[in-house]
């Protein structure tokens, strides 16, 4: 008796022991933080920066200059492997480094979007986003070292502007952008070049939030907000949380910006700074580790499969709305012979006579797929099937690959224009002179097809219509507060969750074998119909026996 | 209280303190996991399902735990006996809980210190303790530690065969409940057998100690 009873104790004991732990994950105290928050905060802290020159005291700096390419001389006189370095960059080169030659893919290769289309032949408004001067058509000198621009990376003034027309050069002297209505000023050489530091977000913002010829209208994780976001908005950019600048995670060695390019995955290796302190800091993991959650945490589990951002980016967008579809079929249509914008729901518009019909949303929950860290893409040169919609990129990756993960994305849809014959994605001639080709001169499409693909030498057929198209971008910004976080029952539910069109995996509460299930019942509640009727038959033997 | 046999009724020790204990902590432990395991199922709502997760696997690896205690005791008592499957009697067994109870025949085979469990229920329980719990606990354990597969050179084993293997052994649990928590009703008055699983003591008609059946089957396995 002794014994039984001291063994039912200690189990109480060992049962008691093995409670608390769960119970304290079930409740996350403050002060007891998960493991890879603390390594991150450790690996992120002194946010002082140095520097031992003062730009302002070169005689260098000090010369009078009227041109971009003037002051990028004046850089290259000390920092002398500055400009080769980066004409080695995807800044720089705006093609895939990995694509074949012949079907070079990228901004400046033959890769379409659903949004302009293609740089080509509309170059001096598309390169005032190139880190150059003077990239204005197919002639462009990649060589010419004095042709890099320091200044849109470097510069922090904050008033030095490249004009949007310019193909990459700021105003000569004061112009008014018709597109905007805005007067663009020439820059204060001197001021602007002797504030030179590391990119802020400003500097990467000026490009990097406007893709697609203005705010909010790509990525959908990075617009104006993110210039000077919550700690709401992104825990690591808030500047009321660790305000960090685009370059703390996008490390740099030798103007190597770290990031994915096309199919080169941001990291081959999921490796920590605690593994080796050089690696870039660009995946999550880099000072999160794998198992960034507490010890015994059933999302520490989840690491080999989701990445990071599929909980922690609830959704994107959260500040200012994204834009989501763009119909081209649409476009042209005048009111009084002239061309309009109507204003959609949410501020921006919602019909432009030159591009067509938009839809903007904000808030927007991500779709889902296997990612492997590569995005792979059609170009103008391969055939499609206008049947169905056809995807202009999409993410690559596989269930079985170790590699893959399921990652958050943005998907564009659109309606363009292809060759009916050819069965080609086509490239318009959009921006140009008044009595060119133009689509926006003349709101022509034919004339504007044809000049478009004569300028990238590409075959057209005279026959055009419009293709539902798609194109995706990775959600990787807009990191929300952990209490944010995706809850489990929006992905493990049977129906309409986040992860209803993921393949290749089994999610308990998502995936339930119905056989077992419909057999299951029939066992329990055949159980059920057979002791009630046991238990009646019972009950009236009973009274029979009593009357 | 209508009983219309005429034996003696004396009250005998059935369940030592730790067996009532083992018998009540499992069921508190299995119905909290029937109830979390099928939310996890998405069958309803009622812990949400990260707490239904949570505790699921947290009761999970406590009914382990205490299973290898219970396993202890079992070998270590030579109450392992009392599993012993015997097909003596078995068919009067059966023919009571079909026929004889209508009629309120005594049960055939009464509750011995020495035999607690008639032949049905040896049978049953020997499945049920050697079989289904533990193809139960295996597959939850194997649930549990996912991730670790390939460490424990697993990496073969397909999730959905152990999630469908799971679930299939919870109905079958659920089942067996239904008609456990009914047979309570079915001793000599209605809540005898729930007196003894609380106190221990049990009413049993005064018969020999051990039945021949059971005599027999002892010397058997010996």
């Amino acid at each position: 008796m002794k014994r039984v009873e001291s063994t039912g104790s200690f189990v109480l004991a060992l049962w008691l022991l093995w409670m608390n732990p769960g119970i304290s994950a079930a409740n996350p105290a403050e002060g007891d933080p998960a493991p890879g928050r603390e390594m991150a905060q450790q690996a992120t802290k002194g946010p002082k920066r140095w520097i031992t020159a003062d730009h302002g005291k070169h005689p260098v700096l000090q010369q009078p200059f009227t041109s971009g390419p003037e002051v990028t001389k004046a850089c290259l006189s000390c920092h002398s492997e500055a400009a080769a370095q980066f004409h080695k960059t995807i800044h720089w080169t705006w093609i895939d480094p990995t694509s074949p030659k012949d079907k070079p893919a990228g901004k400046g290769g033959l890769t379409v979007n659903n949004y302009c289309i293609s740089i080509h032949g509309n170059e001096p408004r598309c390169t005032s986003c190139h880190a150059g001067y003077g990239w204005k058509d197919k002639n462009f000198d990649f060589t010419d070292v004095s042709k890099v621009d320091c200044l849109v990376c470097h510069e922090q003034t904050g008033a030095y502007q490249k004009f949007p027309a310019g193909a990459g050069n700021p105003a000569k002297e004061p112009t008014v952008f018709k597109g905007d209505g805005k007067e663009y000023l020439p820059p204060d050489w001197n001021k602007v070049a002797q504030s030179v530091s590391r990119p802020t977000r400003e500097n990467c913002g000026v490009c990097h939030f406007y893709g697609g010829g203005g705010d909010m209208v790509k990525h959908g994780d990075l617009d104006s907000s993110m210039a000077k976001p919550s700690k709401t908005l992104d825990v690591h950019m808030g500047l009321d949380g660790k305000n960090f600048d685009c370059v703390r995670c996008h490390t740099t060695t030798t103007h190597q910006v770290a990031g994915r390019i096309y199919s080169t995955p941001a990291a081959t290796e999921r490796t920590t700074l605690a593994q080796d302190d050089l690696t870039p800091r660009i995946t999550c993991e880099s000072c999160h580790t794998s198992k960034p959650h507490k010890e015994g945490s059933k999302a520490n589990d989840h690491t080999d499969k989701v990445a990071c951002q599929t909980c922690h980016i609830p959704e994107f967008a959260r500040a200012l709305p994204t834009k989501m579809s763009w119909d081209w079929s649409t476009s042209g249509k005048m009111k009084d012979g002239k061309p309009y914008k109507e204003k959609g729901p949410l501020g921006p518009p919602s019909y432009d006579t030159q591009k067509g019909d938009f839809v903007w949303d904000k808030n927007v929950k991500p779709q889902y797929f296997w990612y492997d860290g590569t995005i792979d893409a059609i170009t103008a040169k391969d055939r499609i099937d206008p049947s169905k919609r056809v995807a202009l990129n999409w993410p690559v990756g596989n269930p079985g690959d170790p590699r893959s993960r399921i990652a958050p994305f943005k998907v564009h849809t659109g309606k363009q224009p292809y060759d009916t014959v050819n069965k080609t994605m086509l490239i318009p001639h959009l921006f140009g002179p008044p009595d060119s080709d133009a689509y926006w001169s003349k709101y022509d499409w034919n004339l504007a097809l044809e000049g478009g693909m004569k300028k990238v030498g590409l075959p057209y057929s005279g026959q055009f219509g419009f293709v539902e198209t798609s194109y995706v971008f990775p959600t990787t910004h807009m990191v929300a507060p952990k209490e944010m976080a995706v809850k489990c029952n929006e992905c493990h539910t049977p129906k309409d969750g986040r992860m209803a069109n993921i393949e290749g995996v089994f999610m308990p509460g998502r995936d339930g074998n119905r056989t077992i299930q419909t057999l299951g019942w029939i066992a329990v509640l055949g159980s059920l119909g057979g002791v009630l009727l046991h238990g009646l038959g019972r009950t009236i033997s009973r009274r029979k026996k009593e009357d | 209280m209508e009983t219309n046999n005429t034996c003696k009724m004396v009250n005998i020790y059935l369940y030592s303190r730790y067996e009532r204990f083992w018998h009540w902590l499992q069921s508190a432990l299995i119905i909290t996991l029937l109830l979390t395991g099928f939310e996890t199922n998405s069958l309803y709502s009622l812990f949400g399902f990260q707490r239904a997760a949570e505790v699921h696997n947290f009761v999970g690896i406590s009914w382990l735990i205490a299973f290898l205690f219970f396993v202890f005791w079992v070998m270590t008592t030579g109450e392992w006996r009392q599993y012993i499957p015997t097909s003596k009697k078995m068919v009067l067994v059966v023919r009571y809980y079909l026929y004889g109870i209508f009629r309120g025949e005594p049960h055939p085979v009464p509750k011995r210190k020495e035999a607690k469990h008639n032949p049905l229920q040896r049978i049953v329980y020997l499945i049920l303790a050697a079989c289904l719990l533990p193809i139960q606990m295996v597959s939850g354990f194997l649930f549990w530690g996912y991730n670790s597969w390939s460490t424990w050179g697993l990496g073969w084993l397909s999730l959905k065969v152990v999630a469908t293997v799971h679930l299939a052994g919870a109905f079958a649990i659920l089942s067996f409940l239904v008609v456990h928590v009914y047979m309570i009703t079915t001793g000599h008055s209605l809540t005898a057998h729930s007196r003894a699983m609380i106190c221990g003591w049990e009413e049993v008609e005064e018969r020999d100690a051990i039945g021949e059946w059971e005599v027999k089957a002892r010397a058997k396995s010996a």
